[in-house]
């Protein structure tokens, strides 16, 4: 490694600077899924932690050793096996918000963020940065699923992590929930209305 | 007149650069050119292009005014299903019309409100000129919602379609969707409850301590929505208090429905306005009532009772529920719908196609023109580009050929 690697870099720039899904827009897909309720994606997010972090340490051990041409397949053995731990944890300790995240899980797999630190980072630097760096950008993801998760439930369901947030005089009212909140496109707006917000304030990040 | 052209003369210095209120520059404009015409016309240096002083606000004036009978006949409309569903059997008409004027009026207020003042915020960021395609979108959005719809549910959808669906894309003239159908689209997916069913197309409230009193738990569906429940191909449809609905009263508009929408003989009054003036175009019109005609008879001719609209023939389609409204007013629309001649034949034509389709063959939704509209115009660019493309390979052809 010719840089020297700032570990603190590494740790925090995927948190807003290189945000994983809103700089680099990775990982859409499961934050349309799994955002409806901000339950299942607090524990979505702690998932793509667990097994982002280790994945990259694993790859980063075996990173000299991997022939290149497999190591794509290596790649997704490390990921998966991780994943399935990860899922009978879940299924043993959370068993309803495991049923709620249901296939979701199981496409950490083929969740791009990984792929992407693992392309990226964990087969060019040692242990002990590939795993803050995929810490960093867990937790960077895992903050977009928990914002996208807050209004969609506050808005949709009027509930936060199961419990009613907003009182019963509103409905009594006429106040209404938002059907269109817990709907796959308005998480596509949320996402949007984050991007807009922290473009706007990391003037470096916009595009002339 | 010469008044109000002085008073905005004196002021205008202030507006100007240096002037203590030059801040608030493009509020001015706006005003002064909604209410007097511009005397700029294109530059000399500008090109070829010859362009009158007649601005895209005196355009929207027009389909504004091409609006007017509907508006006035959904006022009567509103006052007269209320006063069917009070059980009243005198009509008089001036009644009606100050309780449909008064039940109109704070959602015609709301929207003006909430949306010019997203513009004329936006316009101040951006120091621009204040555009004026709300105009038109202000007057829209009460007219194709339930007259039941609530003030702040109206708001809101109105905020999130100026806001997402025009503003984002550049403002006025560059958006991807109607923003008038957006809002509508928006209300029917967030809050379905108010929406659609049999509650919400009557005004059942007094307004104001205005007019006769409605029973609680009075309900009364729209003859769509009677004819997405019905069973069996029987197709009695009722008006209020029960008595036996035909097309002549869906033409007339004399049934419940969204405020400006049921009188099909008032739209066609607007069309005839748009076309007279040249605004509206007449390619799109034809094509998309030819299209609604062919769905609708095809669908006739293969009628099923698992599809109870498919019992209404072509013509009967188009007279009932929203397809001459989003027809003629929304479909139109010259910023969202093909540019290209060709293109609005295809445009216009599958318009009609599919506001049909989606009305018989999807009983969740028993009206589609809204969809159909919002889905073409995500395909508008695509049909023009085809369609330029094409004329471009003809023409290559042509050339070559000559050549060789």
């Amino acid at each position: 490694m010719a840089e020297k690697i700032n570990y603190k870099d590494v740790l925090f720039n995927p948190f807003s600077k290189n945000n994983p899904v809103v700089v680099q827009v990775l990982g859409i897909c499961s934050v349309l899924a799994v955002t409806a309720k901000l339950a299942p994606a607090i524990v979505m997010g702690i998932s793509v932690i667990a097994v982002l972090a280790f994945a990259n340490v694993i790859i980063s051990l075996l990173r000299n050793t991997i022939p290149t041409n497999i190591r794509i397949i290596v790649q997704l053995v490390v990921v998966a096996g991780l994943v399935v731990i990860v899922s009978q944890v879940l299924k043993a300790f959370a068993y309803d918000v495991s049923v709620q995240l249901s296939v979701f899980i199981g496409l950490i797999i083929t969740n791009c963020i990984l792929m992407g630190r693992l392309e990226a980072f964990a087969m060019g630097n040692k242990p002990w940065p590939a795993f803050l760096d995929g810490i960093g950008n867990g937790i960077g993801y895992t903050i977009i699923l928990v914002i996208t998760g807050f209004f969609r439930e506050l808005l949709g369901s009027g509930t936060l992590l199961g419990y009613q947030i907003i009182p019963q005089w509103c409905y009594d009212h006429g106040y209404a929930n938002n059907g269109l909140m817990i709907l796959p496109p308005m998480a596509l707006i949320v996402v949007a209305c984050i991007i807009w917000v922290q473009r706007s304030y990391n003037k470096d990040l916009q595009e002339p | 007149m010469k008044f109000l052209k002085r008073s905005l003369d004196r002021i205008k210095p202030q507006f100007e650069e240096g002037g203590k209120l030059h801040s608030l520059k493009s509020v001015y404009d706006g005003f002064d050119t909604f209410l007097f015409t511009p005397n700029e016309t294109a530059k000399p240096s500008g090109g070829v292009q010859v362009h009158d002083s007649i601005d895209s606000k005196r355009t929207m004036i027009i389909v504004v005014l091409a609006l007017m009978p509907c508006f006035f006949f959904g006022m009567y409309n509103t006052g007269y299903q209320h006063w069917l569903a009070a059980g009243e059997t005198s009509f008089p008409f001036w009644s009606l019309m100050l309780y449909g004027f008064l039940a109109i009026l704070p959602k015609v207020i709301v929207a003006y409100v909430v949306g010019l003042g997203i513009e004329f915020i936006v316009a101040q960021i951006k120091k621009e000129e204040i555009q004026e395609g709300f105009l038109v979108t202000g007057i829209l959005v009460p007219m194709i919602c339930p007259v039941e719809t609530p003030n702040w549910m109206l708001a809101v959808a109105v905020a999130f379609a100026v806001i997402f669906a025009k503003e984002v894309f550049g403002g006025t003239g560059y958006n991807v969707f109607n923003v008038a159908l957006i809002t509508r689209a928006f209300l029917f997916f967030a809050y379905p409850a108010k929406m659609s069913g049999d509650h919400v197309f009557v005004a059942t409230g007094k307004m104001l301590g205005f007019g006769p009193t409605v029973s609680d738990g009075f309900s009364c569906a729209t003859p769509l929505g009677q004819i997405a429940t019905s069973t069996g191909g029987n197709l009695d449809l009722t008006g209020i208090g029960g008595y036996a609905l035909s097309w002549w009263d869906a033409f007339l508009g004399l049934i419940p429905g969204s405020f400006g929408e049921t009188s099909v003989l008032c739209i066609c009054v607007g069309a005839l306005i748009l076309l007279l003036t040249g605004i509206g175009s007449w390619r799109i019109m034809l094509s998309a009532v030819a299209g609604g005609l062919l769905m609708g008879w095809i669908a006739y001719w293969c009628q099923t009772p698992t599809y109870p609209a498919s019992y209404l023939n072509g013509w009967e389609q188009l007279l009932y529920g929203g397809f001459a409204f989003a027809v003629v007013f929304m479909a139109t629309d010259p910023v969202t719908a093909a540019r290209t001649e060709t293109g609005k034949y295809i445009y216009g034509f599958l318009i009609g196609v599919i506001a049909v389709l989606i009305r018989t063959y999807n009983n969740g939704y028993p009206e589609g023109a809204m969809l159909a509209v919002l889905l073409m115009n995500a395909f508008a660019a695509l049909i023009d580009y085809c369609v330029v493309q094409s004329n471009i390979r003809r023409r290559l052809k042509r050339a070559t050929a000559k050549t060789a």
